[in-house]
């Protein structure tokens, strides 16, 4: 009873105690996007826009929306210490399952919905099992998945195809108030990923696994159960933003993935919001940051009209720069 | 050795396979041809060779290659006398990409997979920012020369690939190369046992910068200019190092491997090829292969190595 209890306090010890000894990336990472909202405001401002409106706050949310829900089912690989380079092309492949089953139907919502978490769960097991069954480093397991996927599409695909119904499209344009229906799909998702992380064993496990995988297997973690699992999550996340964007389609699109760049981008939104690229270390709302910081940026670099290529530049040095500064706030520390 | 054989056993195959398809592949021109076509992946997995086995990453190099060719078709702009100082200066670029990731991700403590994605997107997005969006210029003939032009019955790029590959094996064989295993195995012990371990990473990345100026001339001459012309290629070689039997997590592996691991990448999709299994599905067949093979490779361990103690366990797992 006594060992028992000790153990439920021990668990969530970990990230508890990290998170006194460092200060927390998370709150570098909303001040950050606070800084970046004001100096955006003010360079709008200044030349002549108006940023904070409705609309320009409902194009942050509609855009970082798929990205937000991929980078949260990242963010739970990378705390359990493996990272997923296969999203990209599950988005594309899941746009067109979807719109294939439902092929323009009200009736086929549902099938469609089903069919892209039971294909989206089938290669994030996949995954998993090629990572800890096989042995195959996750860098290469995902990018070897990521090829497997692009083939198919690309062998059956040339363009787009298939078709949502309009009630199902709502999903990608509907708004209540200022909040698209989108952003609150990403919400929801965000949420039970924080929920998942924080209140729950498996949560705990995640963290245990990806701070120190031996250690969690010593102390009796099934570690392979828990990167499979990790990896299912974070699949179905790619599942899901794939429904949504082919909600805003209209249609399945073969590139629609990797138009977006989901897969480095979401990591690049997951070590944006201070999470560890090692694993162990980390958390959703830090995500949701990342991500609307990199909203934020586009936004207000469209707002401007600045050249598509100078964001690329930009977006690159915010993402090393602020690794950079977490990695000064874990002196002595190799991340 | 006993770690290249299997990666060399696979390449003999492959290449067999190709010659019962295609005799003209057994003539010495049907060879050269194939090798000088994968001259510049061997030469980017060699410079990614270095990186891996220090432990690290580098992403940033297709669109290093891609920024070679586009700033080498503005400068040069057709004229043949801008060819040499340019020539000049893209190695320097090359050089200095590589020296910036590797000071990032020693000194500022960024893990090379972030500062090499950052590049990656600070780079592709800076050159199309300088040319406007798309590749102008061209590129002179002697610039090509190296690319798709032949010393008498030699292609050039296999007469480089040699030299690079010998000098690749020589700095391997040097205390660097030593060094260089010893901070990818274990990057404390070998602290402490004097090795500068932030140097040699750093080294190790400019190496990599310098590989991917080398395929970037390589490739301008051979396919040309065009803005997709490194697109994709950090995972090629990242793949290619991997099919070789080295380690991503380092400390592991051989650059003659890794580079023979490039060869059979490229003999594996010209058999794809020759069998017709061209296009899409191509993609299918490599990334079930890539997966295979490095499964087969991390099974084996365990049986080779039973009577002794496994050297690092969870190598295979994330870096």
């Amino acid at each position: 009873m006594n060992g028992q209890s000790l153990k439920q306090a021990g668990r969530p010890a970990r990230p508890a105690v990290a998170a006194l000894r460092e200060i927390d990336p998370t709150k570098v990472i909303y001040l950050a996007l606070a800084a970046t909202l004001v100096i955006g405001w003010v360079l709008v401002a200044v030349d002549g826009g108006d940023f904070l409106t409705v609309e320009t706050i409902v194009g942050i949310q509609q855009r970082s929306a798929a990205l937000g829900i991929v980078a949260v089912g990242q963010t739970l690989a990378i705390l359990a210490g493996s990272l997923d380079l296969s999203v990209a092309y599950l988005i594309s492949l899941c746009s067109l399952v979807a719109a294939e089953t439902m092929a323009g139907r009200d009736g086929g919502i549902a099938a469609g919905v089903a069919a892209v978490l039971a294909v989206s769960a089938l290669v994030g097991l996949v995954n998993g099992m090629v990572i800890t069954r096989l042995r195959v480093h996750a860098f290469i397991a995902t990018l070897g998945t990521a090829l497997i996927i692009k083939g198919v599409v690309d062998h059956l695909y040339d363009g787009p195809a298939g078709s949502v119904p309009d009630s199902f499209q709502r999903l990608g344009y509907d708004r209540i108030g200022p909040v698209p229906v989108s952003a609150l799909l990403w919400a929801a998702v965000a949420a039970a990923a924080w929920f998942l992380l924080r209140r729950t064993r498996l949560g705990h496990r995640i963290y245990a696994v990806g701070g120190d995988e031996e250690v969690a297997r010593l102390s009796g973690v099934r570690t392979d159960r828990v990167v499979v699992l990790t990896h299912v999550l974070c699949s179905v996340c790619a599942g899901v933003a794939g429904l949504l964007l082919a909600a805003r389609l209209g249609a399945g699109a073969p590139t629609v993935g990797t138009d977006g760049g989901y897969d480095l981008e979401s990591i690049a939104a997951v070590v944006l919001g201070g999470t560890a690229l090692a694993g162990g270390k980390g958390g959703v709302a830090g995500t949701v940051g990342g991500v609307l910081l990199l909203a934020v940026l586009d936004s207000v670099f469209n707002q401007l009209e600045v050249n598509s290529f100078f964001k690329d530049v930009v977006r690159g040095l915010v993402i090393v720069i602020a690794v950079a500064v977490y990695a000064r706030r874990r002196k002595g520390r190799q991340i | 050795m006993k770690r290249t054989l299997p990666i060399l056993v696979v390449l003999a195959v492959l290449l067999a396979a190709i010659a019962l398809v295609n005799p003209f592949f057994l003539e010495p021109a049907g060879f050269l041809a194939f090798v000088k076509r994968a001259a510049p992946l061997v030469i980017l997995a060699a410079g990614q060779y270095f990186v891996i086995v220090s432990g690290e990453f580098d992403l940033s190099v297709g669109s290093l290659v891609t920024v070679e060719v586009v700033v080498a078709a503005r400068l040069i702009d057709g004229q043949e006398s801008a060819t040499w100082w340019v020539l000049l200066l893209l190695i320097a670029v090359g050089l200095l990409v590589g020296l910036l990731n590797g000071v990032v991700t020693t000194a500022l403590r960024v893990p090379s997979f972030i500062t090499t994605l950052g590049m990656m997107l600070i780079l592709s997005g800076a050159v199309f920012l300088w040319t406007g969006g798309a590749p102008r210029g061209a590129l002179s003939e002697a610039f090509r020369t190296f690319g798709r032009g032949n010393l008498g019955p030699v292609p050039w790029s296999v007469l480089i690939l040699l030299a690079a590959g010998a000098a690749a094996i020589l700095l391997m064989r040097s205390d660097f190369g030593r060094r260089l295993v010893a901070t990818g195995d274990n990057e404390r012990a070998a602290a402490l046992s004097g090795v500068r371990v932030a140097r040699t990473r750093i080294l190790a990345f400019v190496l990599s910068g310098a590989a991917a100026a080398i395929t970037g001339i390589l490739l301008g001459g051979f396919a040309g200019v065009s803005a997709q012309v490194g697109q994709g290629l950090e995972f090629s070689a990242i793949t290619a190092v991997v099919l070789g039997g080295v380690a991503l997590g380092g400390g592991r592996g051989s650059v003659v491997a890794a580079m023979a691991g490039a060869l059979t990448l490229e003999a594996l999709f010209t058999l794809l090829n020759l069998y017709g299994i061209s296009g899409a599905l191509e993609f299918t067949v490599q990334g079930v292969i890539i997966i295979a093979a490095v499964a087969v490779g991390a099974l084996r361990l365990p049986a080779w190595l039973a009577k002794h103690p496994p050297r690092k366990q969870g190598d295979t797992h994330v870096a």
